[in-house]
């Protein structure tokens, strides 16, 4: 276990003068759920395919298991893919989608049907294994998708926006029989997406892309309560972002003075300069409102312009006198006690903890 | 909506008066081949089976209708072997001067067939080799492979371009990839390509008439029997000729439209 699963090692792809990534420093460790997450065009595609073999690196190295892989044919590795397209054959039935890749090595006709019948059985979709795959609907297409993938028993599974083509509520539900199999199999999953919920929801940790670069790798949580720059803490999404200049500094803390007034940060491990500008996030949900000014702590003083509702939570979307935006994240019930109507104006406070102080980039 | 009636009335007559300039001709020489005078006049004579009997007993008919096999079976082969190449060179690589290497491919039905024929007489016989039946094979590979590539060309651009990624991607080496995957999803058109190829083969005359020598096929002999007096046989293999072709033609529509609905309905 002295090297990870998978090492990109200074990786860079160019197509053409076009750089599609560059600076790809990362390892995936064994077992584990990697998400890779970016706005169109980001280059996690190409990252992904890299791995794949179906590119190969203009600069730097790939390594699996410790062995370099950038001039492995893709056929000769043992990377399957899951397509955004699906990318099932359209000539053969549910079976002999699952049983393609034991043909390609040679597995006999027997264990070839056995092994994917057992897959196609694993996957809830046994009884349709005869039929044409032009037959099937999007999620049974989807689950014959992953079963073709998983029936080689790879150490290593990749997805390319699987769940991108399918409907809201089975969106969910793939999720979970994503998470199941990936606990279940212990295989390690490269899952690249742009939906923020799909990313959160089952990955142990995220690579956040932009512009072909790695802008933030952690945990989901990492990532949402404490994003590295301004291009995470605005793709990310629900954060409230001011920024000002420092004009204090203590131990663990700073003041920072924006248009809309002084705030207290604290400094976590980002080095600030007094005099210097500086930006920091809070996670709309870690707002609080209230009607009567606060006696003390981080306040602003905001006018609502709009609500919107995803169940049974609500977001606010404010506007201070200077122009500056905030959203509130809460509980419809919570919000409910306060009987607020747009154009009202109330108090938003939060804890000094509850601040990040961004990296200037 | 009236305005909407009478277009479609004069569109109606319109492709009336097409099909009747099309097929009177052929169903004239139709009714004229089962007719028992010699030129074909109205009133018409008699019904009779006597120019089928006719040309069912001539030898070179016979041998004819063989090398016209002959020529157009190899002829499918070889153009739809060549089609497919092309097509999937097309649909698989980005290259410089593309743009020239699918004109030049594309450029063999646009020529007039005269100069074509002529152009294919005048090389042959430099290098040794007209008046063959391979003569013949060549010279209407080189003319049919274009259509072959185009049929074959519209089904790959149906294929979803990850197909042959997926493959490789499952253990599947090219060649693997090729036979398994490319070949399967190009059947139908493959066949329509066979059977269109070997259509066009069988009618054509100009280019045969000038390479085939002696090796003369079903529309060189016909011209033959037409130079030497006017004789209703010529109705009687035109008749055979046609039906032919038009079988051939329908089995290439047949594979070429039952994918084309059902790409519609997936």
């Amino acid at each position: 276990m002295s090297e990870p699963l998978v090492v990109f090692d200074k990786v860079e792809k160019k197509f053409g003068s076009f750089v599609a990534v560059k600076q790809l420093d990362f390892e995936i460790r064994e077992g584990e759920f990697l998400a890779i997450m970016g706005p169109s065009g980001c280059g996690k595609t190409t990252t992904l395919r890299m791995l794949a073999g179906l590119e190969a690196p203009s600069v730097g190295e790939i390594r699996l298991q410790g062995q370099v892989m950038n001039n492995v044919a893709p056929h000769q590795r043992d990377t399957p893919l899951v397509w955004q397209s699906l990318a099932l054959f359209p000539f053969l039935t549910a079976r002999q989608n699952v049983e393609f890749g034991l043909k390609m090595r040679g597995v006999d006709a027997a264990e070839r049907k056995e092994r994917a019948l057992r897959w196609l059985d694993k996957m809830g979709i046994l009884e349709f294994a005869d039929r044409n795959i032009s037959t099937l609907s999007g999620g049974q297409k989807q689950r014959v998708a992953l079963a073709r993938s998983l029936v080689m028993e790879p150490q290593i599974l990749l997805l390319d926006e699987p769940l991108s083509a399918l409907d809201a509520h089975l969106v969910i539900r793939m999720q979970a029989v994503l998470t199941d199999l990936q606990r279940e199999l212990g295989i390690t999953f490269v899952y690249v997406t742009h939906s923020q919920s799909e990313a959160f929801a089952m990955a142990d940790r995220v690579i956040i892309m932009g512009k072909g670069e790695i802008a933030q790798i952690g945990t989901p949580k990492d990532i949402y309560r404490a994003p590295a720059n301004q291009f995470v803490a605005e793709f990310v999404g629900r954060n409230n972002i001011l920024s000002g200049r420092v004009a204090a500094l203590s131990a663990d803390s700073a003041r920072i003075t924006t248009p809309s007034g002084d705030f207290t940060v604290p400094t976590n491990d980002v080095s600030l300069t007094e005099g210097h500008n500086a930006s920091f996030v809070i996670s709309a949900d870690l707002v609080h409102i209230s009607l009567a000014e606060p006696e003390s702590g981080n306040r602003a003083f905001c006018r609502l312009i709009s609500e919107e509702f995803v169940g049974s939570m609500v977001t606010l979307f404010l506007e201070d006198r200077h122009g500056q935006e905030f959203k509130v994240q809460m509980q419809e019930r919570e919000l409910s006690r306060f009987d607020l109507h747009s154009g009202d104006e109330i108090w938003l406070s939060w804890d000094t903890a509850s601040a990040h102080v961004l990296n200037e980039t | 909506m009236n305005t909407n009636r009478a277009l479609n009335v004069i569109l109606g007559i319109y492709v009336a008066l097409i099909f009747a300039f099309v097929f009177a001709p052929i169903i004239f020489s139709m009714i004229f081949s089962f007719n028992s005078q010699r030129f074909p006049t109205i009133p018409l004579g008699s019904f009779t089976t006597e120019w089928y009997a006719k040309i069912l007993a001539d030898p070179d008919v016979w041998e004819a209708a063989l090398n016209s096999l002959i020529v157009s079976t190899c002829t499918a082969l070889i153009a739809t072997f060549l089609g497919f190449c092309t097509a999937y060179s097309d649909f698989r690589y980005n290259f410089r001067l593309k743009g020239p290497y699918l004109a030049l491919i594309l450029l063999p039905p646009t020529i007039p067939l005269i100069i074509m024929a002529l152009a294919m007489l005048a090389w042959f016989s430099r290098i040794g080799m007209s008046g063959q039946l391979y003569s013949v094979i060549i010279a209407h590979s080189v003319l049919t492979a274009p259509f072959a590539m185009a049929v074959i060309r519209l089904r790959l651009n149906q294929m979803d371009p990850d197909l042959e990624s997926a493959a490789w991607n499952l253990g599947g080496s090219e060649w693997q990839t090729m036979r398994h995957v490319i070949i399967p999803f190009c059947k139908p058109a493959i066949a329509s390509a066979l059977f269109l190829t070997a259509a066009v083969s069988f009618d054509e005359f100009a280019v045969s008439w000038f390479v085939s020598g002696l090796n003369k096929t079903l529309p060189v002999i016909i011209l033959e029997i037409v130079q030497g007096n006017i004789d209703p046989q010529v109705n009687a293999i035109g008749t055979f000729v046609f039906l032919i072709s038009m079988t051939l033609v329908v089995l290439a529509q047949i594979f070429f439209a039952s994918r084309q609905l059902k790409s519609i309905r997936t």
